[in-house]
């Protein structure tokens, strides 16, 4: 059977992993394939690696980085952050990326969707959707790290998105992230009942409910954290654990 | 040695890394010489069926691989590179496949709430426990997927191992010195890696 998957998400400046990542016994928190390595012990199910600076001069550095993991974790990753064309793809991918994930850049140029799955396969080609519910009760894409209304439904890109060739929609909800309060049930239920590509929901773990919750009322194919995990809060193990008691399919 | 194909289709370094570290030397190559150099040889690949047939073509790979396989060297097609082995594929608008294994590479019908790509880990149900690449593999490991298509052999009697979505699907083939994986060894963990020793240990 398919299980769903448990996705640790880290933040990466200058090659570095950034925004604490405190694990006992780690020897240098900032290194992306120590704390790789941590999270591949924990058996988490994959990495997203989200490059923050996303600057053009530290593009090498990513490159280089994304060798690196590749090169020592038999896990698969996605990267994201400033992607804006096929050649950031492409050399992403040719690094050792397993996916890319497209935000801002997909919004502007959704043509950038239907090259990169036509080149690259689907599979590989995720589509990162920040959604922020507005008054009147819709939620709207926001661009550019959040700061930036993009005057576009999230249902409705969902669904364009993948129809122009998207294997995997990366959902993070502007209103929960950060809160702990759980996941946002109503956003990721919508899109995943939208679209029949894969949802990996994003933003507002906090306990291991939030996480079952999530799979079983909203159905999504995967649920991403980041702090939860950073500051040993669970383990991936430990929420793992929790869902096969539910009875949720998960890898052990 | 074994020769990785490397034919500009996706990365191959998780793949040489991993059959390093199970004790194998490997060349990275495109040249028809160095692989008929080498006893065995990984077919890697993600993309787009016509696009990798294409890259084949151009770089004279394709007689290079059917000449591998006359000559009883050993073949590891992974996920697209396991696709490319077989006749015709339902993603392909313009090329034929290598015709190395007989039968067609389909795509999965999303319907009844199945979501596609078929994307995460699954479990794999040995059909032929003599396969040597599943030596040591237990009922039901897990091994990492991430694919629209899957292949379906005409001779069943090729399918190593099933893996349910849906429909049950051919995660693994084998028939004589070809192998194929529908599924990501390399980037499956210690089951991926148990493969892949198992590849580097065939005699």
């Amino acid at each position: 059977m398919l299980t769903k998957r448990i996705i640790p998400c880290l933040d990466i400046k200058e090659g570095r992993v950034v925004k604490g990542v405190k694990f006992l016994g780690l020897k240098d928190a900032g290194d992306p394939v120590e704390v790789a390595r941590i999270y591949d012990n924990q058996q988490a199910d994959e990495l997203v690696f989200l490059d923050i600076t996303a600057s053009f001069e530290n593009r090498k550095t990513l490159i280089n980085l994304v060798e690196e993991i590749a090169e020592n974790i038999f896990m698969p990753f996605t990267v994201g952050g400033g992607i804006r064309d096929i050649t950031d793809i492409r050399d992403l991918l040719n690094a050792g990326a397993d996916k890319v994930s497209i935000n801002t850049a997909a919004v502007k140029f959704p043509d950038l969707i239907s090259d990169a799955s036509r080149k690259f396969g689907s599979q590989c080609i995720v589509v990162a959707i920040d959604a922020k519910k507005e008054d009147g009760g819709y939620w709207q894409v926001y661009i550019n790290g959040g700061r930036t209304p993009a005057d576009l439904g999230a249902l409705d890109w969902a669904s364009k998105a993948a129809k122009l060739g998207a294997g995997e929609i990366l959902l993070t909800s502007m209103d929960y992230d950060g809160t702990k309060d759980g996941y946002d049930l109503p956003l990721t239920k919508a899109i995943a009942q939208r679209v029949n590509i894969p949802v990996i929901a994003s933003g507002g773990a906090g306990k291991l409910e939030h996480f079952y919750d999530c799979f079983t009322k909203a159905g999504a194919s995967a649920c991403l954290a980041a702090s939860i995990f950073h500051y040993q809060e669970y383990s991936v193990k430990q929420v793992k654990e929790y869902l096969n008691e539910k009875g949720v399919p998960v890898r052990l | 040695m074994i020769a990785i194909i490397d034919y500009g289709m996706g990365n191959i370094h998780s793949v040489q890394k991993a059959l390093e570290l199970m004790g194998a030397k490997t060349i990275v190559t495109n040249k028809p010489v160095d692989i008929a150099n080498c006893d065995k040889a990984v077919l890697p690949g993600v993309g787009a069926f016509d696009d990798a047939m294409e890259e084949l073509k151009k770089q004279d790979l394709t007689a290079a691989l059917t000449d591998f396989i006359k000559n009883g060297k050993t073949l590891l097609g992974i996920c697209l590179g396991m696709q490319l082995l077989f006749d015709i594929s339902e993603e392909a608008k313009a090329s034929k496949g290598l015709g190395i294994l007989k039968g067609a590479v389909k795509k999965f019908e999303a319907k009844n709430n199945l979501k596609v790509p078929h994307m995460g880990w699954n479990q794999l149900k040995v059909k032929a426990s003599g396969c040597p690449l599943l030596k040591g593999i237990t009922e039901n490991s897990f091994v990492y997927f991430c694919h629209s298509y899957y292949p379906q052999p005409k001779d069943k009697g090729v399918i190593a191992s099933s893996t349910d979505y849906g429909i049950d699907f051919a995660s693994i083939v084998w028939q004589d010195n070809i192998y194929g994986a529908q599924f990501h060894p390399e980037k499956s963990q210690e089951t991926g890696l148990k493969i892949l020793k198992n590849f580097v240990d065939l005699c």
